[in-house]
């Protein structure tokens, strides 16, 4: 019974978000209500387009700038960093995962949102005629702000489990490159990553999960309009903002609570579908990578 | 021709190298601007009166008053959470340590506490709401302990479990083989062994509920009082800091920021002090 825990807490989960999401899936088909634009609680009508296009914006856009300098961290600790750095180096990884989501939202308030109106301004200038460069109207709450918070929240995560993809090669691996001739960076290239490329595929996917579902630093700095963004400059709004936002005053309006908690739902599976997918995938290549 | 070739390749080798150098130095850059920037900004707002008095009515507004009630009330949720979180997880990271490694039930709970850990706080939040209302409890200290027991779960089981993996088979062995009988081999052979590990996994689940808002967001509620029973609302320090983010008033922004620094300085004051113990306990380790 205790052992089962973990499995009935999963189950749990899925069918009390379901059963609270079924009077608003019970009342239209799925399809309509991911792929309409409307949201106008007063008049009943609830649909998640706007909110998902915002999550998938920002997820998209943190990842973009997160995982190449992540990579080369990866590489950098794991292949060429001597013992002293990679020891100097966790304690300010940990620091970093360490920090509260809250303090991360402050500290995007205060440094990135008037860094992105800043080169908003800029970009528009000279970069305008590219549409998801634009800006109109622009306030700094936008995509980009909750991206780079994002970015460098989910940056530590994906290190970490990439470092570990990376250690567990065996040396002989290594070794037996070096011998042949190869390079370092060779041996990198040639060897170890197409060796652990879906592990490492593995561990940005949690990361995105991750970012999938933060909700305090990127509800701060995301500005939370509810349209179909256009740039990155944009405001946008990311589901778990849609339901922080408004669990307080559903009540009062039918179908409000179901419809946040179809957010819930919705946020549920794709997070579900994310990591089991990256977990069977480091399950394998660790079990193996590492003989 | 040879020669220009291997310079090629050693140009690019460097040229990946700078880059690297570069990325760990923008990682570190911006550890440091975070903290910086939080001291910064939070160092001359901070005064003793936010952290030895509740908030008064009007402290919202720019008035007299301090944070007392949402760092207490911080520390009960996170504790509570932790302890309540333990009962299950300590058995449960025992059950997966045990000698059936491979069937498909432990990789079957193995793979629900991975999807588990992943699973967002605010998904936590309206799943621990849903709850709270069937249970006919209302948004309470209660509530909140028991979402937050929720999110630490995973974290808890997946940290002892990685511990007690740490436990050669061999020092038990030796240990029955002098004669101890087992349950004095776990007390005094075993729990000694874990204890350092056992610390850090504590530290980690405490620290990661005690920065979270998004779960106690709609359980917990919040109050300028300090709760003295488990059904009454209890106020939290992420969520203090937000709402005085919100408010419209720069004096209160203020303590919004030294709220942050508090807030940071809290969880790395107890990741410090759960390592240099755990260090020290570590001593007493066979490896």
């Amino acid at each position: 019974m205790l052992t089962g825990l973990p499995v009935i807490l999963v189950l749990a989960l899925f069918l009390t978000l379901l059963v609270r999401s079924w009077p608003l899936l019970s009342t239209k088909p799925l399809s309509q209500l991911l792929s309409n634009q409307a949201w106008l609680p007063a008049e009943g009508q609830f649909n998640f387009l706007p909110f998902i296009s915002g999550t998938l914006w920002v997820t998209i856009t943190a990842l973009i700038i997160a995982v190449p300098p992540c990579l080369l961290v990866i590489i950098y600790l794991s292949e060429y960093a001597h013992r002293s750095i990679r020891e100097m180096m966790k304690p300010v990884l940990d620091l970093l995962a360490a920090i509260p989501s809250v303090v991360y939202g402050v500290w995007g308030v205060l440094v990135v949102v008037p860094f992105v109106l800043q080169l908003s301004l800029l970009t528009h200038k000279y970069l305008g005629f590219i549409p998801i460069l634009s800006s109109n109207n622009p306030t700094g709450y936008s995509i980009l702000a909750g991206s780079i918070v994002l970015a460098i929240m989910i940056g530590p995560f994906i290190i970490a489990m990439g470092f570990e993809v990376l250690r567990a090669v065996p040396d002989g691996y290594r070794q037996a490159s070096l011998s042949v001739g190869a390079t370092r960076w060779e041996t990198i290239k040639f060897v170890l990553l197409p060796k652990t490329v879906s592990g490492i595929i593995a561990a940005i996917v949690m990361g995105a999960a991750r970012a999938l579902g933060e909700t305090m630093a990127v509800l701060m700095v995301v500005g939370n309009v509810a349209h179909l963004p256009a740039s990155i400059f944009d405001p946008a709004y990311p589901l778990p903002a849609l339901i922080a936002n408004n669990f307080g005053e559903m009540l009062s309006i039918p179908l409000y609570d179901s419809a946040l908690m179809t957010a819930a739902f919705i946020l549920f599976i794709l997070v579900l579908i994310f990591n089991i997918f990256a977990s069977l995938m480091l399950r394998r290549i660790i079990q193996r990578v590492a003989v | 021709m040879r020669q220009s070739h291997l310079k090629i390749r050693h140009l690019e080798e460097y040229i990946v190298k700078v880059l690297m150098v570069l990325s760990l130095a923008v990682v570190v850059a911006c550890a440091a601007f975070i903290l910086f920037t939080i001291l910064y900004k939070g160092l001359p707002a901070l005064n003793w009166a936010m952290i030895t008095q509740t908030s008064s009515g009007g402290y919202y507004l720019g008035q007299q008053g301090g944070i007392l009630n949402a760092i207490l009330g911080s520390i009960y949720l996170a504790g509570g959470g932790t302890l309540l979180a333990l009962i299950p997880g300590i058995p449960l990271a025992l059950f997966l340590h045990t000698d059936h490694h491979d069937s498909a039930w432990v990789k079957l709970v193995q793979l629900s506490l991975d999807t588990l850990t992943g699973i967002p706080s605010i998904v936590y939040g309206a799943f621990g709401f849903t709850i709270m209302v069937a249970l006919r409890l209302r948004a309470s200290l209660l509530a909140g302990i028991i979402t937050l027991a929720f999110l630490e779960l995973p974290i808890l089981t997946r940290a002892i479990n990685e511990v007690i993996r740490m436990v050669p088979e061999e020092l038990e062995h030796a240990s029955l083989g002098l004669g101890a009988t087992v349950l004095e081999t776990k007390i005094q052979v075993v729990v000694r062994q874990i204890l350092p590990g056992l610390i850090t996994a504590v530290q980690l689940a405490f620290g990661r509920a005690i920065g979270d808002a998004a779960s106690v967001l709609f359980t917990a509620g919040y109050t300028d009082r300090i709760p003295v029973s488990l059904f009454q609302p209890v106020a939290s320090l992420p969520l203090a800091v937000f709402y005085q983010m919100n408010t419209p008033f720069p004096a209160v922004q203020q303590r919004a920021y030294a709220s942050a620094l508090l807030l940071t300085l809290i969880v790395l004051v107890i990741s410090l002090g759960s390592r240099l113990l755990s260090a020290r306990l570590s001593r007493f380790i066979i490896k």
